[in-house]
């Protein structure tokens, strides 16, 4: 009952969001800023993650297939797919959930508890439309580009655990991140990241939107933003996977 | 004019409002008055559309607002200018940049035309120098005075204060009256002040609401507030040293 009351006034504050905007003018800055907000001050974490992640990934690999029958190649080739598929789309996706979702709930709580939106609304102002859809827009625009990074920067991340353990060599890997690639993979990989981009921005919106009180439920929203976004990211990776790699 | 009619508002099962009827007169200044916790703001944000009144209805000239639609109401809504009690400014915008805001969104002016209104609003509330600070770096009442100036940015038809001198000085919140006073005649605007501040309510009531209990329990001017015979409006109104030496000796 309560999800559907959640679910509900969700779907209506999309529909708010999604209206013509006053000015388009402003807008366009609008998303201009968010971009830059939300998208450039992620740069850093998703880089050092990705060369992390990806080195472990290779080093994992090469420890797991300790036997003549497979070739080394294999190492490279299996460092892509994990990337490519899921540890790019999906994990890179959770953290910036974290990230940029904690931001936007408690930027938007913020300015719901000291009426600030009550302030635009006076004006005559769609304070939805004004606040909410130039985050998403700005996410959906800038998400695919942070995960396109953190793809080259985690099989780059791989290679450079190559040459430092030694654990195989450079030649073999570089062949196996270039075999059976499959361009449908990639098409997957973003459609995922677009669709993750939408629900992050727009459920942690939700939570901060919708705020009462001060500022512990300023931090409740914060929190709750990440959850649900989190959650409903790991849920949509299922249902997507279902549709477009079954 | 603004007419509020039969207004009535609970929380869950706590009425804050009860059938509450105003009559707020283009052109002058129309107080609300009455102790903390009374309903004040609830009633002013029944009027402006902020919060919906369980019953009742609010009429802007005749136009009824209670009915409209959210695009409907936009158009009146930006003939309206508010003050909140806290301010609102927009935290990420500067001082200069709060007051433009309104006309950024609903006009065509060039940032120097804005920029020139933007001072003209902030001289009149006496904050000059302040331009580019961020409403973190302003004091209470430097705040309240920047969202009087964004309130009166675009020349609005109604003006809604909601406590404009709370928390400022004797000479700041004075001026600040006299502001308010002197641009609804100027403009001949419908303003509705909310305040539990006497020395307003002699200043400035022409026409005063005394709201207790969720009703209005009184209503005059200033000129005849000090006569009141009303036990609870006299307990708010001599309350401090100086307005008891003014109320009118009890005959008989
Ligand atoms: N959003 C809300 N939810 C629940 N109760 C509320 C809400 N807003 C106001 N109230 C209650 O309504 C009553 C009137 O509040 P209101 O803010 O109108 O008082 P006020 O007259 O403006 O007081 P003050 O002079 O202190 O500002 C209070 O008892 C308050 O607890
Ligand atoms: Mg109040």
């Amino acid at each position: 009952m309560k999800y559907l009351f959640h679910f509900g006034r969700y779907l209506s504050m999309l529909r708010q969001a999604f209206q013509r905007p006053q000015k388009q003018s402003i807008y366009f800055r609008q998303i201009l800023v968010e971009m830059e907000k939300l998208g450039l001050a992620s740069v850093g974490i998703v880089a050092i993650i990705s060369v992390f992640m990806g080195a472990v990934l290779a080093i994992q690999m090469a420890f797991n297939i300790d036997t003549p029958l497979i070739p080394s190649y294999t190492i490279g080739f299996v460092t892509r797919q994990s990337v490519e598929l899921e540890f790019s789309p999906t994990i890179i996706s959770l953290i910036l959930a974290g990230k940029v979702g904690s931001r936007i709930a408690s930027e938007l709580g913020t300015m719901r508890v000291t009426e600030q939106i009550d302030a635009l609304e006076i004006m005559g102002i769609n304070p939805a439309a004004f606040l909410i859809l130039p985050k998403i827009v700005a996410s959906m625009i800038i998400n695919p580009f942070l995960i396109a990074m953190s793809m080259l920067l985690a099989v780059g991340g791989g290679w450079i655990a190559g040459i430092f353990t030694g654990l195989f060599p450079s030649s073999e890997y570089i062949y196996g991140i270039q075999s059976f690639f499959h361009l449908y993979d990639i098409f997957y990989a973003f459609v995922k990241t677009v669709v993750f981009a939408f629900l992050i921005a727009s459920v942690s919106a939700y939570n901060g939107y919708y705020t009462k009180g001060g500022a512990l439920e300023v931090g409740e929203a914060s929190t709750n933003g990440v959850v649900y976004s989190s959650i409903s990211i790991i849920f949509m990776n299922l249902v997507l996977t279902q549709i477009l790699l079954a | 004019m603004i007419e509020g009619k039969n207004i009535s508002k609970s929380f869950g099962d706590r009425p804050v409002l009860e059938n509450v009827s105003v009559i707020l007169v283009k052109g002058q200044t129309n107080l609300i008055i009455g102790q903390s916790g009374m309903g004040k703001t609830v009633l002013l944000k029944c009027l402006v559309g902020l919060l919906v009144a369980d019953q009742g209805q609010v009429f802007y000239d005749g136009r009824e607002f209670s009915k409209m639609s959210f695009n409907e109401m936009k158009e009146i809504r930006q003939e309206i200018g508010m003050l909140f009690q806290g301010g609102a400014l927009f935290d990420s915008l500067t001082v200069e940049e709060n007051v433009m805001f309104p006309l950024s969104m609903f006009t065509e002016q060039t940032l120097p035309e804005k920029l020139e209104r933007a001072n003209f609003c902030l001289s009149r509330v006496n904050l000059e120098n302040a331009n580019k600070l961020y409403p973190s770096e302003l004091s209470g009442g430097m705040k309240k005075r920047v969202a009087i100036a964004r309130a009166i940015s675009m020349n609005p038809r109604y003006l809604f204060c909601d406590e404009p001198n709370s928390g400022l000085d004797p000479p700041t919140a004075h001026l600040i009256d006299e502001l308010i006073r002197e641009i609804t005649l100027e403009y001949n605007m419908t303003t509705v002040v909310v305040t539990h501040d006497m020395n307003s309510v002699l200043e400035i009531g022409e026409k005063v609401y005394f709201i207790y209990k969720g009703k209005i329990w009184w209503e005059g001017d200033k000129n005849n507030i000090l006569q009141t015979d009303n036990p609870e409006l006299q307990e708010f109104v001599f309350t401090s040293e100086l307005t008891k030496k003014l109320r009118p000796v009890k005959r008989g």
